[in-house]
């Protein structure tokens, strides 16, 4: 049916399309060309083009520099430890999905699951402006703990350079574990009925249940989510820490996308920022289609 | 027609099925898991939504008294005046209307944008589809970098601009996904039988599928809000022009430098009749806390309207995987 325009309808439809497919390669594939100043002596006031080319000097630098490799290797590790703390609790989402539902009165369900969402909606500025009302030395935890007579001078919560990895760990886990449920609970729903009803048929306790039929038919979600997280392991983002950084905890919540910023945004050395930026955004793909082999190896199904 | 084809949508409706599975004889064990599970929820609740109301409560209440960190569980001496002062700090009047600005016209665009090209990916016929529905979905898994970009948009004259906010947001990878697979669950002979009539794909785009959409669309339309609404890196890398902050920005600004912004407005209302009392005088705490809930304020007031929006939303995004 209408064979003789299917040509020109079909190059008519890609049209509609080409000034979005504009758009994307200006804001997602153009910045990908920046990366040419991690190759030159870029000083802001000085244009790139009279910058002076600089090869891989930049690269060098952050293994020969030993100050740049002190300080690197500290941002590594505090990128390590904040995402290793993320994947080593990446099973708390759904055994909150599994007991969330194990809740029989609706509507007590209903009020715990939108309101621990909640969080997940507000930005990064408002968890710190919360954090700060609640935390800070005239916040109001300290005002409780001195109304009891627990202390007798405030705690600096924000501003200790101790167990930084684990706050914001905490901070994230506020923030998105009622969301990161969600996909869970959707999988609960997903399980065919009959695998409870035999199951409650060969008597099984609630746990027996739980660990028998509903876990295993969450693996799967599970498994997609876990390699995503490896895939992202690099890329912590930059709002929460910048947020909560402060001259005391600098050291240690520090991660890259953070480092990458300061180094540039704050010290002007765009080159090398650029430079690092270039080598996680590299090793981040590597990630990715590693664990997508992956996946397709144990599960014969890619992420991606 | 379109009420059925929402019901396409897998929805909490599930939930009732819920009931029937978790109804076991109890044993003593499951009565004190159940107690347990009851505690540790309600416990994780209470965290999720103190640090709002202990604000709330502490915006309205006697500023002298909140100041010291007293108000704790119920507001004291209540009055409202934190809400008058705090739109005297200069600038926070032209932020709200930044942020409503990008709010408005940067999820407008994403939403069309997302049902458009939503649509055209579904059309088998579209020359190279396969190709650019992948180039479109890759850049969810990759970027260049905060500084290239930011550098990059620093040469296309993007900064201080408010093209910055709402240009890089129209086509958005994941919305459009979810708009094409809703498109896909809808039936083929709806278009085939529009296009033997005669009409084109555009009009099919806005006279078929533009309604059908619909309740995919305001999910799209609730997420893309929430994110204009909460952005805060864009304006942090490429403005510099005060005219342009946003909510978000200048709250943070604020949470720094609140003590000398409360000194201001306590010498404008001096200078004015307004009784400076003790309660109503502006400190520090006030501003911040009275700041902070003008920013949050209409996530909470749309949040029990949009939350059944995004249940629906993700659980299509995870039928896609």
């Amino acid at each position: 049916m209408l064979k003789y325009n299917t040509r020109s309808t079909s190059i008519r439809k890609f049209l509609y399309i080409a000034p979005f497919m504009a758009l994307l390669f200006i804001f997602a594939y153009y910045p990908l060309y920046g990366w040419v100043y991690a190759f030159f002596d870029y000083t802001p006031p000085i244009p790139l083009s009279d910058s002076p080319f600089v090869g891989l000097q930049w690269f060098r630098s952050l293994v020969e520099n030993q100050v740049k490799v002190d300080q690197l290797l500290q941002v590594i590790k505090n990128t390590f430890g904040m995402s290793g703390l993320t994947l080593l609790f990446s099973w708390l989402p759904m055994v909150f999905a599994i007991f969330l539902t194990e809740i029989k009165a609706v509507r007590f369900r209903k009020f715990i699951q939108t309101v621990t969402t909640l969080p997940n909606f507000i930005s990064w500025v408002l968890v710190y402006s919360l954090a700060f009302s609640m935390f800070s030395s005239e916040g109001i935890v300290n005002g409780m703990l001195r109304q009891l007579g627990l202390t007798d001078a405030p705690i600096l919560f924000l501003q200790s350079a101790d167990h930084v990895w684990l706050t914001m760990w905490m901070w994230t886990t506020w923030k998105a574990l009622g969301w990161s449920a969600i996909l869970y609970i959707a999988a609960i729903m997903g399980i065919d009925d009959s695998l409870y009803e035999a199951a409650h048929v060969d008597g099984a306790t609630r746990m027996q249940v739980i660990r028998h039929v509903v876990l295993p038919s969450m693996l799967p979600t599970y498994f997609v989510l876990l390699m995503l997280q490896i895939a992202s392991f690099l890329n912590n983002g930059l709002e929460q820490y910048f947020v909560f950084q402060n001259a005391f905890n600098k050291d240690s919540i520090q991660v890259l996308d953070l480092y990458v910023y300061n180094l540039a945004m704050g010290g002007g050395s765009y080159s090398v920022s650029v430079a690092i930026s270039m080598l996680k955004s590299l090793i981040s793909v590597v990630l990715l289609f590693s664990v997508n082999g992956l996946s397709k190896m144990l599960r014969g199904e890619s992420i991606v | 027609m379109s009420d059925n084809l929402a019901e396409l949508v897998p929805d909490m409706a599930h939930q009732s099925r819920l009931d029937k599975k978790t109804s076991y004889k109890m044993s003593a064990t499951d009565k004190f898991i159940s107690v347990v599970i009851y505690t540790l929820f309600s416990l994780f609740a209470l965290i999720c939504v103190y640090p709002f109301y202990s604000i709330i409560i502490n915006t309205i209440s006697a500023n002298d008294i909140s100041a010291r960190g007293d108000v704790v569980f119920f507001p004291k001496h209540i009055h409202f005046q934190n809400y008058i002062d705090v739109f005297k700090i200069p600038g926070l009047g032209n932020a709200a209307l930044v942020s409503l600005g990008r709010t408005v016209i940067g999820t407008s665009l994403t939403v069309g944008a997302s049902a458009f090209l939503g649509f055209m990916f579904s059309q088998e016929d579209m020359w190279a589809r396969k190709f650019w529905y992948r180039f479109t979905v890759i850049t969810m898994f990759f970027n260049a970098g905060i500084i290239p970009w930011y550098l990059t948009m620093r040469s296309l004259h993007l900064t201080n601009n408010f093209l910055a906010y709402v240009l890089p947001t129209i086509v958005a990878p994941f919305f459009i996904i979810l708009v094409k697979t809703f498109v896909e669950s809808t039936p083929k002979e709806l278009q085939q039988a529009a296009a033997i009539d005669g009409a084109g794909v555009m009009t099919i785009f806005f006279r078929i599928m533009l309604p059908i959409c619909k309740p995919i669309l305001a999910t799209v339309a609730i997420f893309a809000a929430v994110d204009q609404w909460n952005s805060f890196q864009d304006t942090l890398l490429l403005v510099t022009d005060n005219n342009l902050y946003s909510l978000q920005f200048i709250l943070y600004n604020y949470i720094n430098q609140a003590s000398s912004l409360s000194t201001m407005v306590n010498l404008q209302n001096a200078g004015s009749t307004a009784m400076s009392s003790l309660s109503t005088k502006q400190t520090t705490t006030s501003i911040r806390m009275t700041v902070t809930i003008i920013v949050v304020a209409p996530i909470l007031l749309i949040y029990p309207i949009f939350q059944r929006f995004f249940v629906k939303g993700i659980m299509i995004g995870a039928v896609k995987g």
